[in-house]
């Protein structure tokens, strides 16, 4: 009887779970590998169907100095985005929980950019960045008399430019993540600190933030994924432009196939970016793992 | 600390609380402001300005957005009746059923939320075409409704449901779907609200894989028609593409507003599971 429950039971499962594991395979894990597979052939064109041709895509990705821009771009961008917008998300986070004037108009004011969409987001910006006549211009101008400049014209700012769109956009939604925290860290905590003479200061860094670790690993682990996921702005700001300057890895793997049609070396560049994700999840884990204090 | 020094440093923190809260507002009233004003206004603040309604006018008659607005309700309807469902059945095996294979199966779930199927557009454009679908809503759809994240999120929440709900509903002859339908389903209603809001924003705002798979007005959700309205240089004047900037991201803002809290806590519990 026992053992005719279980039958029932692995059938039952199996059958819960085949329509979500047909669609998670046929998007998600059999691409995963058929890009690996078609990175060893070449891109089919018309009549010539695609061959084997080894590691050649590999040898010309190494070769091409726009993948090695593009990568170190995305390292500025992570670089550039992920300390910044996880420190203004803790201190936001801090501010928003405590008794503070007009509350519920700053929790939403650091909030609304999560809920734009990026590309609505990038054309708001767009203007800010506009020589001479946009916002940013305008401000410099009358305050230190600069002159016009062309932030994502200029190969120098184009990257910044779209850093600071991204820390605006992302701080508040990784705000979320360490309200949620610090409303579960218990008060006395904070009291039994206070009344053994603890200043603010010293209570962050010695209460505080050590119990908000595993949320900084959530949050780590979500920037990085992201800081290779978000390219939609790029397309509205600078194209990828001014010469490569602006373009992310992501972005390139896009250009590579849908406006040249390298669909092999295209699927060459994810196997890269898949590679590039996998060992900064690992690496992270294991970094983690041993600060992190688990309740 | 004495009194004075904690008051001073308390009103610190207001302002800077508040200085940020500023920064953080402005690109978003400065959209508002130029969408509603007329062009001549879009640099120069004038607070008696005109107020005018032309520029949305401008810039629905510009572009086809009615259609856009539909293609993309129809677009984020599918997907959570997709995810909901799928994700749902997914998540019940496994919470509730001990089978062979489950925890490779989870892994392999899991894996989902590092790879994502934007990631993999090069391949699934592949899959699309080889699937005649190119160009349908459905193509855009796809990939996102067997979603890991819904699935991990459900069966956390299911998790919770004790087991004695379950086999009191059993003893009365409810069957495993009975049992999933009247007990767990309800019980989880806060998670479908919080999961339903992140999927509902996340594909509103989705625009790369709908920029690859659609090329025509039929498909065309509202963040790929405004990326291709607002490309067209020049010609258009700033207020108009503000206005259709606000009305494209208006609908979710709107809600937003008025659920922030619901909006709030579901981002936060969908972040904690």
């Amino acid at each position: 009887m026992r053992s005719f429950k279980l039958r029932r039971d692995w059938i039952h499962g199996w059958l819960l779970l085949l329509p979500a594991l047909v669609f998670l395979f046929a998007f998600t894990h059999i691409p995963a590998v058929t890009t690996l597979i078609n990175s060893f052939f070449s891109t089919p064109r018309g009549r010539r169907p695609s061959k084997f041709i080894g590691l050649d895509n590999y040898e010309r990705m190494i070769n091409d100095p726009v993948f090695w821009k593009v990568l170190w771009n995305n390292l500025w961008f992570a670089i550039g985005t992920i300390p910044v917008s996880v420190a203004l998300a803790i201190v936001m986070a801090l501010w928003v929980n405590e008794k503070l004037a007009g509350r519920s108009f700053v929790r939403m004011a650091y909030f609304t950019p999560t809920v734009l969409p990026l590309i609505a987001v990038a054309n708001i910006w767009m203007f800010f960045y506009t020589p001479g006549f946009g916002l940013f211009d305008q401000i410099t101008g009358a305050l230190f008399g600069w002159p016009a400049s062309n932030y994502l014209g200029n190969p120098d700012t184009a990257l910044n430019a779209i850093i600071v769109v991204t820390v605006w956009k992302e701080a508040g939604f990784f705000m979320i993540f360490y309200l949620a925290a610090l409303q579960a860290i218990p008060v006395s905590l904070k009291e039994a600190a206070q009344i053994e003479g603890a200043g603010r200061w010293t209570i962050f860094w010695r209460i505080t933030f050590p119990l908000l670790m595993p949320t900084t690993l959530f949050v780590c682990v979500n920037a990085v994924i992201n800081s290779f996921r978000l390219v939609d702005h790029i397309f509205i700001l600078t194209d990828g432009g001014p010469d490569n300057a602006s373009a992310l890895l992501l972005f390139y793997i896009y250009e590579v196939a849908f406006r040249f049609w390298e669909t092999a070396y295209g699927a060459t560049l994810t196997v890269a970016l898949l590679i590039l994700l996998s060992l900064l999840a690992i690496g992270q884990f294991f970094f983690f793992d041993r600060k992190v204090h688990y309740k | 600390m004495n009194g004075a020094s904690e008051l001073i440093d308390r009103w610190l923190n207001t302002c800077a609380a508040w200085a940020l809260a500023l920064i953080w507002v402005l690109p978003l009233a400065y959209a508002v402001w130029t969408a509603f004003h007329p062009a001549a206004y879009e640099a120069r603040f004038d607070l008696f300005a005109p107020l005018t309604l032309e520029n949305f006018a401008k810039a629905w008659e510009a572009a086809p957005f009615a259609r856009y607005f539909l293609n993309t309700f129809i677009l984020v309807t599918m997907i959570l009746a997709g995810q909901f469902f799928l994700c749902t059945l997914a998540a019940f095996a496994f919470a509730r059923f001990e089978f062979p294979g489950r925890n490779i199966l989870f892994a392999l779930v899991l894996l989902q939320l590092l790879v994502m199927p934007d990631i993999l557009m090069v391949e699934n454009y592949k899959t699309m075409r080889m699937l005649n679908l190119v160009d349908t809503i459905p193509a855009i759809a796809l990939p996102y409704i067997a979603s890991g994240f819904g699935i991990f999120l459900l069966r956390q929440t299911f998790m919770t449901i004790p087991k004695e709900l379950d086999e009191a509903a059993r003893v009365e002859g409810a069957s495993f779907l009975g049992v999933l339908w009247k007990v767990y389903i309800p019980l989880a209603k806060p998670t479908y609200l919080a999961y339903g809001l992140v999927s509902v924003s996340h594909h509103w705002n989705n625009f790369l894989w709908p920029l690859i798979v659609t090329n025509s007005v039929e498909t065309r959700p509202v963040t790929v028609g405004l990326s291709i309205f607002s490309a067209i240089d020049s010609g258009v004047e700033w207020s108009v593409i503000n206005a259709a900037t606000l009305m494209t991201s208006g609908p979710l803002l709107i809600a937003f507003l008025l659920f922030q809290r619901q909006f709030v806590q579901s981002f936060m519990r969908a972040g904690i599971k």
